[in-house]
Protein backbone atom coordinates (compact mmCIF):
# COMPACT_ATOMS: atom_id res chain seq x y z
CA UNK A 1 0.00 0.00 0.00
CA UNK A 2 1.58 3.18 -1.27
CA UNK A 3 0.19 5.41 1.64
CA UNK A 4 -0.98 2.97 4.28
CA UNK A 5 -4.28 3.31 4.30
CA UNK A 6 -7.76 2.04 2.51
CA UNK A 7 -10.08 4.90 1.06
CA UNK A 8 -8.73 7.91 -0.07
CA UNK A 9 -11.37 10.55 -0.60
CA UNK A 10 -9.32 11.72 -3.58
CA UNK A 11 -9.31 8.56 -5.34
CA UNK A 12 -12.66 9.02 -6.24
CA UNK A 13 -11.45 11.87 -8.19
CA UNK A 14 -9.45 9.21 -9.78
CA UNK A 15 -12.24 7.91 -10.94
CA UNK A 16 -12.24 8.07 -14.73
CA UNK A 17 -8.26 6.99 -14.50
CA UNK A 18 -9.38 3.50 -14.66
CA UNK A 19 -8.91 3.95 -18.16
CA UNK A 20 -5.51 3.90 -18.56
CA UNK A 21 -4.69 0.29 -18.33
CA UNK A 22 -8.07 -0.97 -20.36
CA UNK A 23 -9.36 1.90 -21.81
CA UNK A 24 -12.49 0.44 -24.39
CA UNK A 25 -14.06 -1.33 -21.15
CA UNK A 26 -13.70 1.87 -19.26
CA UNK A 27 -15.46 3.42 -22.06
CA UNK A 28 -17.92 1.29 -22.49
CA UNK A 29 -18.69 1.48 -18.73
CA UNK A 30 -18.53 5.53 -18.30
CA UNK A 31 -20.71 5.79 -21.58
CA UNK A 32 -23.01 3.05 -20.28
CA UNK A 33 -23.05 4.47 -16.75
CA UNK A 34 -24.08 8.06 -18.03
CA UNK A 35 -27.42 6.27 -19.70
CA UNK A 36 -28.29 4.70 -16.82
CA UNK A 37 -28.82 8.05 -14.79
CA UNK A 38 -30.40 9.84 -17.04
CA UNK A 39 -33.84 11.18 -16.51
CA UNK A 40 -36.45 8.36 -17.56
CA UNK A 41 -39.08 6.36 -16.72
CA UNK A 42 -37.46 7.28 -13.33
CA UNK A 43 -36.53 10.78 -12.72
CA UNK A 44 -33.16 11.76 -11.68
CA UNK A 45 -33.50 12.03 -8.36
CA UNK A 46 -35.26 8.57 -7.56
CA UNK A 47 -32.23 6.87 -9.81
CA UNK A 48 -30.19 8.90 -7.25
CA UNK A 49 -32.22 7.84 -4.16
CA UNK A 50 -31.56 4.30 -5.38
CA UNK A 51 -28.01 4.89 -5.69
CA UNK A 52 -27.55 6.26 -2.65
CA UNK A 53 -29.14 3.27 -0.84
CA UNK A 54 -27.31 0.56 -2.92
CA UNK A 55 -24.35 2.32 -1.79
CA UNK A 56 -25.04 2.13 1.84
CA UNK A 57 -25.60 -2.25 0.78
CA UNK A 58 -22.33 -2.58 -0.84
CA UNK A 59 -20.94 -0.19 1.41
CA UNK A 60 -19.05 2.02 -0.77
CA UNK A 61 -17.47 4.94 1.07
CA UNK A 62 -16.66 6.85 -2.47
CA UNK A 63 -20.45 6.14 -3.62
CA UNK A 64 -22.23 7.50 -0.24
CA UNK A 65 -20.00 10.47 -0.64
CA UNK A 66 -20.68 10.78 -4.35
CA UNK A 67 -24.67 10.19 -4.29
CA UNK A 68 -25.25 12.19 -0.77
CA UNK A 69 -23.88 15.51 -3.03
CA UNK A 70 -25.89 13.75 -6.44
CA UNK A 71 -29.26 13.15 -3.90
CA UNK A 72 -29.29 16.71 -2.65
CA UNK A 73 -28.08 18.65 -6.26
CA UNK A 74 -31.22 16.72 -7.37
CA UNK A 75 -33.28 18.14 -4.67
CA UNK A 76 -34.17 15.26 -2.31
CA UNK A 77 -34.08 16.21 1.03
CA UNK A 78 -32.61 14.19 4.72
CA UNK A 79 -35.93 12.47 4.97
CA UNK A 80 -35.78 11.00 1.32
CA UNK A 81 -32.32 10.19 1.73
CA UNK A 82 -32.87 8.14 4.80
CA UNK A 83 -36.17 6.62 3.89
CA UNK A 84 -33.79 5.20 1.50
CA UNK A 85 -30.84 3.78 3.62
CA UNK A 86 -33.68 2.52 5.65
CA UNK A 87 -35.25 0.81 2.33
CA UNK A 88 -31.47 -0.59 1.79
CA UNK A 89 -31.27 -1.80 5.27
CA UNK A 90 -34.88 -3.07 5.51
CA UNK A 91 -33.95 -5.82 2.94
CA UNK A 92 -30.46 -6.45 4.19
CA UNK A 93 -32.28 -7.35 7.26
CA UNK A 94 -35.09 -8.81 5.67
CA UNK A 95 -32.63 -11.10 3.52
CA UNK A 96 -30.96 -11.91 7.07
CA UNK A 97 -34.37 -13.12 8.41
CA UNK A 98 -35.70 -15.19 5.60
CA UNK A 99 -33.23 -17.78 5.75
CA UNK A 100 -34.38 -18.58 9.59
CA UNK A 101 -37.18 -20.28 7.72
CA UNK A 102 -34.64 -22.68 6.64
CA UNK A 103 -32.85 -22.86 10.15
CA UNK A 104 -36.59 -23.58 11.41
CA UNK A 105 -37.12 -26.23 8.47
CA UNK A 106 -33.94 -28.05 9.32
CA UNK A 107 -34.56 -27.61 12.92
CA UNK A 108 -37.97 -29.19 12.42
CA UNK A 109 -36.41 -31.83 10.93
CA UNK A 110 -34.08 -32.74 13.25
CA UNK A 111 -35.55 -32.37 16.65
CA UNK A 112 -38.23 -34.35 18.40
CA UNK B 1 -45.53 33.78 13.48
CA UNK B 2 -42.49 34.99 13.86
CA UNK B 3 -38.96 33.94 12.39
CA UNK B 4 -35.37 34.37 13.94
CA UNK B 5 -32.06 34.67 11.60
CA UNK B 6 -29.34 32.16 12.06
CA UNK B 7 -26.78 34.39 10.99
CA UNK B 8 -25.93 38.07 11.75
CA UNK B 9 -24.74 40.59 8.73
CA UNK B 10 -20.98 40.53 8.10
CA UNK B 11 -21.55 44.92 8.60
CA UNK B 12 -22.71 43.81 12.15
CA UNK B 13 -20.10 41.59 12.85
CA UNK B 14 -17.66 44.04 11.55
CA UNK B 15 -15.90 41.07 9.54
CA UNK B 16 -13.44 41.79 7.18
CA UNK B 17 -15.09 40.57 4.37
CA UNK B 18 -17.68 43.40 4.68
CA UNK B 19 -14.95 45.01 2.68
CA UNK B 20 -15.82 44.57 -0.74
CA UNK B 21 -11.71 44.82 -1.61
CA UNK B 22 -10.93 42.44 0.91
CA UNK B 23 -13.27 39.82 -0.69
CA UNK B 24 -11.98 40.50 -4.20
CA UNK B 25 -8.25 39.84 -2.70
CA UNK B 26 -9.71 36.62 -1.39
CA UNK B 27 -11.25 35.63 -5.02
CA UNK B 28 -8.01 36.13 -6.42
CA UNK B 29 -6.05 34.06 -3.95
CA UNK B 30 -4.18 37.00 -2.46
CA UNK B 31 -6.10 37.02 1.17
CA UNK B 32 -6.82 34.34 3.32
CA UNK B 33 -6.51 31.68 0.75
CA UNK B 34 -3.82 30.83 -1.79
CA UNK B 35 -6.21 29.09 -4.58
CA UNK B 36 -5.09 29.72 -7.57
CA UNK B 37 -8.01 29.29 -10.16
CA UNK B 38 -7.51 30.77 -13.96
CA UNK B 39 -8.35 34.23 -14.68
CA UNK B 40 -12.33 34.07 -15.74
CA UNK B 41 -11.34 36.07 -18.76
CA UNK B 42 -8.39 34.10 -19.69
CA UNK B 43 -10.88 30.79 -19.84
CA UNK B 44 -13.74 32.96 -21.34
CA UNK B 45 -10.75 33.78 -24.11
CA UNK B 46 -10.34 30.18 -24.60
CA UNK B 47 -13.74 29.51 -25.73
CA UNK B 48 -14.20 32.47 -28.28
CA UNK B 49 -14.50 35.60 -26.48
CA UNK B 50 -11.38 37.36 -28.18
CA UNK B 51 -8.53 39.05 -25.72
CA UNK B 52 -11.61 37.84 -22.55
CA UNK B 53 -14.29 40.33 -23.54
CA UNK B 54 -17.66 40.19 -22.54
CA UNK B 55 -19.97 42.61 -24.78
CA UNK B 56 -23.86 43.16 -23.72
CA UNK B 57 -26.56 42.23 -26.43
CA UNK B 58 -29.23 44.55 -25.71
CA UNK B 59 -30.33 46.57 -22.50
CA UNK B 60 -33.69 45.07 -22.14
CA UNK B 61 -33.81 44.83 -18.00
CA UNK B 62 -32.70 47.73 -15.33
CA UNK B 63 -32.55 45.82 -12.13
CA UNK B 64 -33.59 48.22 -9.19
CA UNK B 65 -31.48 47.52 -6.06
CA UNK B 66 -33.50 49.71 -3.53
CA UNK B 67 -31.47 49.10 -0.65
CA UNK B 68 -30.39 46.74 1.92
CA UNK B 69 -32.61 46.31 4.62
CA UNK B 70 -34.39 43.33 5.17
CA UNK B 71 -36.27 41.72 7.80
CA UNK B 72 -34.17 38.09 7.25
CA UNK B 73 -30.37 37.55 7.51
CA UNK B 74 -30.14 34.19 5.45
CA UNK B 75 -26.91 32.49 5.10
CA UNK B 76 -25.83 33.08 1.71
CA UNK B 77 -26.86 36.54 1.40
CA UNK B 78 -24.92 38.01 -1.77
CA UNK B 79 -25.69 41.55 -0.34
CA UNK B 80 -25.44 41.45 3.11
CA UNK B 81 -28.95 42.42 3.83
CA UNK B 82 -30.33 42.26 6.96
CA UNK B 83 -32.14 44.24 9.79
CA UNK B 84 -29.22 46.24 10.68
CA UNK B 85 -29.14 47.84 7.67
CA UNK B 86 -31.12 50.45 7.82
CA UNK B 87 -28.91 53.37 6.25
CA UNK B 88 -28.54 51.89 2.88
CA UNK B 89 -31.80 52.70 1.26
CA UNK B 90 -32.59 54.59 -2.09
CA UNK B 91 -33.69 58.06 -1.78
CA UNK B 92 -36.97 59.62 -3.77
CA UNK B 93 -33.95 61.37 -5.69
CA UNK B 94 -32.87 58.45 -7.24
CA UNK B 95 -35.80 56.96 -7.80
CA UNK B 96 -37.04 59.93 -9.76
CA UNK B 97 -33.74 59.37 -11.81
CA UNK B 98 -34.66 56.00 -12.15
CA UNK B 99 -38.34 56.86 -13.57
CA UNK B 100 -36.46 59.18 -16.02
CA UNK B 101 -34.21 56.75 -17.40
CA UNK B 102 -37.16 54.30 -18.28
CA UNK B 103 -38.93 57.26 -19.68
CA UNK B 104 -36.14 58.03 -21.75
CA UNK B 105 -35.44 54.42 -23.29
CA UNK B 106 -37.62 51.34 -24.33
CA UNK B 107 -36.19 49.29 -21.67
CA UNK B 108 -39.19 46.66 -20.96
CA UNK B 109 -38.53 45.23 -17.60
CA UNK B 110 -37.87 46.51 -14.27
CA UNK B 111 -36.46 44.07 -11.75
CA UNK B 112 -36.87 45.59 -7.97
CA UNK B 113 -34.65 43.83 -5.72
CA UNK B 114 -33.05 44.79 -2.11
CA UNK B 115 -33.07 43.36 0.86
CA UNK B 116 -36.82 43.34 1.44
CA UNK B 117 -37.75 46.09 -1.39
CA UNK B 118 -41.03 46.66 0.14
CA UNK B 119 -39.04 48.02 2.98
CA UNK B 120 -38.11 51.05 1.24
CA UNK B 121 -40.56 53.85 2.02
CA UNK B 122 -41.00 54.67 -1.65
CA UNK B 123 -41.46 51.07 -2.89
CA UNK B 124 -45.17 51.26 -3.46
CA UNK B 125 -45.42 54.62 -4.94
CA UNK B 126 -42.09 53.32 -7.73
CA UNK B 127 -44.42 50.27 -8.52
CA UNK B 128 -47.13 52.67 -9.21
CA UNK B 129 -45.34 54.69 -11.62
CA UNK B 130 -43.62 52.09 -13.37
CA UNK B 131 -46.84 50.07 -14.10
CA UNK B 132 -48.37 53.74 -15.23
CA UNK B 133 -45.21 53.79 -17.38
CA UNK B 134 -46.58 50.46 -18.71
CA UNK B 135 -43.09 48.39 -18.10
CA UNK B 136 -43.10 44.68 -16.82
CA UNK B 137 -42.19 45.16 -12.88
CA UNK B 138 -40.59 42.18 -11.43
CA UNK B 139 -40.58 42.55 -7.65
CA UNK B 140 -37.93 39.89 -5.89
CA UNK B 141 -40.49 39.50 -2.47
CA UNK B 142 -39.26 37.29 0.15
CA UNK B 143 -42.66 36.08 1.24
CA UNK B 144 -42.20 36.85 5.06
CA UNK B 145 -42.30 40.46 4.37
CA UNK B 146 -46.06 40.14 3.87
CA UNK B 147 -46.27 37.88 7.55
CA UNK B 148 -43.82 40.28 9.36
CA UNK B 149 -46.16 43.52 10.00
CA UNK B 150 -49.60 44.38 9.36
CA UNK B 151 -48.83 47.07 6.96
CA UNK B 152 -47.25 44.65 4.70
CA UNK B 153 -50.66 41.89 4.48
CA UNK B 154 -51.91 43.79 1.61
CA UNK B 155 -48.93 43.59 -0.63
CA UNK B 156 -50.53 40.33 -2.80
CA UNK B 157 -53.49 42.98 -3.44
CA UNK B 158 -50.96 45.67 -4.37
CA UNK B 159 -48.96 43.59 -6.61
CA UNK B 160 -52.09 41.82 -8.37
CA UNK B 161 -53.64 45.50 -8.89
CA UNK B 162 -50.69 46.51 -10.89
CA UNK B 163 -49.88 43.24 -12.51
CA UNK B 164 -46.28 42.36 -10.78
CA UNK B 165 -44.87 39.46 -11.40
CA UNK B 166 -43.27 38.44 -8.14
CA UNK B 167 -40.30 36.61 -7.62
CA UNK B 168 -39.63 34.44 -4.42
CA UNK B 169 -36.51 32.35 -2.87
CA UNK B 170 -37.81 29.00 -1.39
CA UNK B 171 -34.87 27.10 -1.25
CA UNK B 172 -36.49 23.59 -0.57
CA UNK B 173 -39.97 22.17 -0.12
CA UNK B 174 -38.12 20.78 3.12
CA UNK B 175 -38.70 22.75 6.18
CA UNK B 176 -35.39 22.32 7.78
CA UNK B 177 -34.04 22.65 3.93
CA UNK B 178 -34.92 26.23 3.94
CA UNK B 179 -34.59 27.65 7.46
CA UNK B 180 -30.86 26.26 7.57
CA UNK B 181 -30.25 28.83 4.87
CA UNK B 182 -32.93 31.61 5.58
CA UNK B 183 -33.59 31.25 9.35
CA UNK B 184 -36.29 29.77 11.83
CA UNK B 185 -39.54 29.78 11.01
CA UNK B 186 -38.85 30.99 7.36
CA UNK B 187 -40.37 27.91 5.37
CA UNK B 188 -43.66 28.35 7.85
CA UNK B 189 -44.05 32.17 7.15
CA UNK B 190 -43.24 31.52 3.82
CA UNK B 191 -45.59 28.68 2.45
CA UNK B 192 -48.34 30.92 4.76
CA UNK B 193 -47.43 33.73 2.34
CA UNK B 194 -47.58 31.65 -0.79
CA UNK B 195 -51.44 30.45 0.40
CA UNK B 196 -52.02 34.80 0.68
CA UNK B 197 -50.63 35.06 -2.77
CA UNK B 198 -52.43 31.95 -4.24
CA UNK B 199 -55.54 33.82 -2.85
CA UNK B 200 -54.69 36.66 -4.57
CA UNK B 201 -54.97 34.96 -7.74
CA UNK B 202 -51.26 34.15 -8.06
CA UNK B 203 -50.01 31.22 -9.93
CA UNK B 204 -53.33 30.42 -10.64
CA UNK B 205 -54.09 28.86 -14.18
CA UNK B 206 -55.17 31.99 -16.75
CA UNK B 207 -55.37 34.84 -13.81
CA UNK B 208 -52.53 36.16 -15.42
CA UNK B 209 -50.54 37.25 -12.04
CA UNK B 210 -47.24 35.01 -11.98
CA UNK B 211 -45.25 34.16 -9.02
CA UNK B 212 -41.63 31.96 -9.96
CA UNK B 213 -39.27 30.54 -6.62
CA UNK B 214 -35.72 30.61 -6.81
CA UNK B 215 -34.56 27.58 -5.84
CA UNK B 216 -30.55 27.26 -4.40
CA UNK B 217 -28.40 24.97 -3.04
CA UNK B 218 -28.28 24.76 0.85
CA UNK B 219 -24.56 24.19 0.57
CA UNK B 220 -21.91 23.69 -1.50
CA UNK B 221 -23.48 21.56 -4.24
CA UNK B 222 -24.91 22.91 -7.75
CA UNK B 223 -28.58 22.89 -8.76
CA UNK B 224 -29.73 19.94 -10.66
CA UNK B 225 -31.50 20.23 -13.96
CA UNK B 226 -34.18 22.97 -13.42
CA UNK B 227 -37.03 21.33 -15.00
CA UNK B 228 -36.90 18.08 -13.24
CA UNK B 229 -36.71 20.40 -9.60
CA UNK B 230 -39.84 22.54 -10.83
CA UNK B 231 -41.63 19.31 -11.46
CA UNK B 232 -40.44 17.89 -8.02
CA UNK B 233 -40.92 21.40 -6.52
CA UNK B 234 -44.71 21.36 -8.14
CA UNK B 235 -45.70 17.89 -7.21
CA UNK B 236 -44.29 18.11 -3.42
CA UNK B 237 -45.79 22.08 -2.68
CA UNK B 238 -49.30 21.10 -4.13
CA UNK B 239 -49.33 17.47 -2.09
CA UNK B 240 -48.17 19.06 1.38
CA UNK B 241 -49.68 22.34 1.60
CA UNK B 242 -51.90 22.87 -1.69
CA UNK B 243 -49.81 25.77 -2.51
CA UNK B 244 -48.93 26.81 -6.86
CA UNK B 245 -46.60 28.81 -8.36
CA UNK B 246 -45.72 29.11 -12.21
CA UNK B 247 -41.56 28.36 -12.60
CA UNK B 248 -38.67 27.31 -11.09
CA UNK B 249 -35.45 29.44 -11.38
CA UNK B 250 -32.35 27.01 -10.50
CA UNK B 251 -29.74 29.62 -9.25
CA UNK B 252 -26.03 28.80 -8.20
CA UNK B 253 -24.43 30.59 -4.78
CA UNK B 254 -22.14 32.81 -5.77
CA UNK B 255 -19.16 32.78 -3.62
CA UNK B 256 -19.54 36.68 -2.55
CA UNK B 257 -20.39 38.19 0.72
CA UNK B 258 -22.02 35.95 3.16
CA UNK B 259 -21.64 32.48 1.32
CA UNK B 260 -18.17 33.39 0.55
CA UNK B 261 -17.98 33.77 4.73
CA UNK B 262 -19.25 30.61 4.63
CA UNK B 263 -17.06 28.97 2.73
CA UNK B 264 -14.03 30.16 4.69
CA UNK B 265 -15.81 29.31 7.74
CA UNK B 266 -16.62 25.95 6.88
CA UNK B 267 -13.16 25.31 5.30
CA UNK B 268 -14.80 24.62 2.13
CA UNK B 269 -13.90 27.40 -0.30
CA UNK B 270 -11.00 25.46 -2.15
CA UNK B 271 -13.89 22.70 -3.23
CA UNK B 272 -16.17 24.96 -4.13
CA UNK B 273 -14.16 26.98 -6.31
CA UNK B 274 -12.89 24.09 -8.22
CA UNK B 275 -16.21 22.36 -8.39
CA UNK B 276 -17.13 26.06 -10.57
CA UNK B 277 -14.24 25.43 -12.24
CA UNK B 278 -14.71 22.25 -13.12
CA UNK B 279 -18.40 22.38 -13.82
CA UNK B 280 -17.48 25.75 -16.30
CA UNK B 281 -19.72 25.34 -19.54
CA UNK B 282 -18.71 27.66 -22.32
CA UNK B 283 -22.53 27.66 -23.82
CA UNK B 284 -23.56 29.12 -20.60
CA UNK B 285 -21.61 32.09 -21.08
CA UNK B 286 -23.64 33.88 -23.96
CA UNK B 287 -26.72 33.59 -21.88
CA UNK B 288 -25.68 35.58 -18.40
CA UNK B 289 -27.67 37.93 -17.29
CA UNK B 290 -25.19 41.15 -17.43
CA UNK B 291 -25.45 41.03 -20.98
CA UNK B 292 -28.72 42.41 -20.75
CA UNK B 293 -29.22 44.07 -17.60
CA UNK B 294 -27.62 46.89 -15.66
CA UNK B 295 -27.99 46.93 -12.33
CA UNK B 296 -28.69 50.32 -10.33
CA UNK B 297 -27.37 50.51 -6.52
CA UNK B 298 -29.73 52.03 -3.62
CA UNK B 299 -27.00 55.04 -3.54
CA UNK B 300 -27.50 55.11 -8.09
CA UNK B 301 -24.09 53.38 -9.34
CA UNK B 302 -24.30 51.35 -12.06
CA UNK B 303 -23.41 47.70 -12.41
CA UNK B 304 -23.06 45.05 -14.71
CA UNK B 305 -25.39 43.18 -12.57
CA UNK B 306 -26.04 42.87 -8.66
CA UNK B 307 -23.04 40.40 -7.59
CA UNK B 308 -20.90 43.13 -9.17
CA UNK B 309 -23.07 45.69 -7.32
CA UNK B 310 -22.20 43.88 -4.35
CA UNK B 311 -18.23 43.83 -5.16
CA UNK B 312 -18.42 47.36 -5.85
CA UNK B 313 -17.74 46.63 -9.39
CA UNK B 314 -19.07 49.85 -11.53
CA UNK B 315 -19.69 49.45 -14.91
CA UNK B 316 -16.77 50.17 -16.95
CA UNK B 317 -18.45 53.23 -18.72
CA UNK B 318 -18.03 56.86 -18.89
CA UNK B 319 -20.88 57.81 -16.73
CA UNK B 320 -21.34 55.55 -13.71
CA UNK B 321 -24.08 57.09 -12.34
CA UNK B 322 -28.15 57.06 -13.15
CA UNK B 323 -28.01 60.57 -13.47
CA UNK B 324 -25.16 59.78 -16.49
CA UNK B 325 -27.37 56.96 -18.03
CA UNK B 326 -26.60 56.89 -21.75
CA UNK B 327 -28.13 53.62 -23.18
CA UNK B 328 -25.81 53.65 -26.06
CA UNK B 329 -22.62 54.20 -24.59
CA UNK B 330 -23.74 51.23 -21.70
CA UNK B 331 -24.60 49.31 -24.63
CA UNK B 332 -20.54 49.37 -25.95
CA UNK B 333 -19.06 48.81 -22.73
CA UNK B 334 -17.10 45.70 -22.15
CA UNK B 335 -18.72 43.46 -18.84
CA UNK B 336 -15.98 43.79 -15.82
CA UNK B 337 -15.30 40.12 -15.15
CA UNK B 338 -13.72 38.54 -11.90
CA UNK B 339 -13.40 35.00 -10.52
CA UNK B 340 -16.63 35.13 -8.89
CA UNK B 341 -18.24 34.70 -12.82
CA UNK B 342 -17.29 31.25 -12.69
CA UNK B 343 -20.69 31.11 -10.42
CA UNK B 344 -22.44 32.06 -13.73
CA UNK B 345 -21.25 29.89 -15.69
CA UNK B 346 -21.42 26.67 -14.27
CA UNK B 347 -23.03 23.78 -15.36
CA UNK B 348 -26.51 24.81 -17.07
CA UNK B 349 -25.58 28.52 -16.34
CA UNK B 350 -27.55 30.72 -13.60
CA UNK B 351 -28.78 34.27 -13.99
CA UNK B 352 -31.66 36.22 -11.98
CA UNK B 353 -34.11 33.98 -14.65
CA UNK B 354 -32.61 30.75 -13.30
CA UNK B 355 -30.33 28.38 -15.77
CA UNK B 356 -29.39 29.93 -19.08
CA UNK B 357 -28.56 26.85 -21.39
Amino acid sequence: MSNKRYFDPEDLKRFGQIGEWQKPMADKFFAWYGEVFKDGALTEREKALIALAVAHTVQCPYCIDAYTTTCLEKGADEEQMMEAVHVAAAIRAGSSLVFSTQMMNHAKEITM
Amino acid sequence: MSIHPRTQTLARRHSPLSDTFFQLEVLNGRALTDTKIPPFSETISQVGYSDGVLRPTRIEILQVNVGKLCNQACAHCHVDAGPDRKRENMTKETFDLCLEVLRRYEIPTVDITGGAPEMNPHFRWFVEQCSALGKRVLNRCNLTIILVHERYRDLPQFFAQHGVEVISSLPHYNARRTDSQRGDGVFEASIEALRLLNAAGYGQPDSGLKINLVYNPTGTFLPGNQEALEREFKAQLQRRYGVVFNQLYAITNMPISRFLDYLLESGQYDTYMQTLLDAFNPAAVAGVMCRNTISVSWEGYLYDCDFNQMLDLKVNAPGVHIRDFDLETLEQRSIVLNQHCYGCTAGAGSSCGGQVV
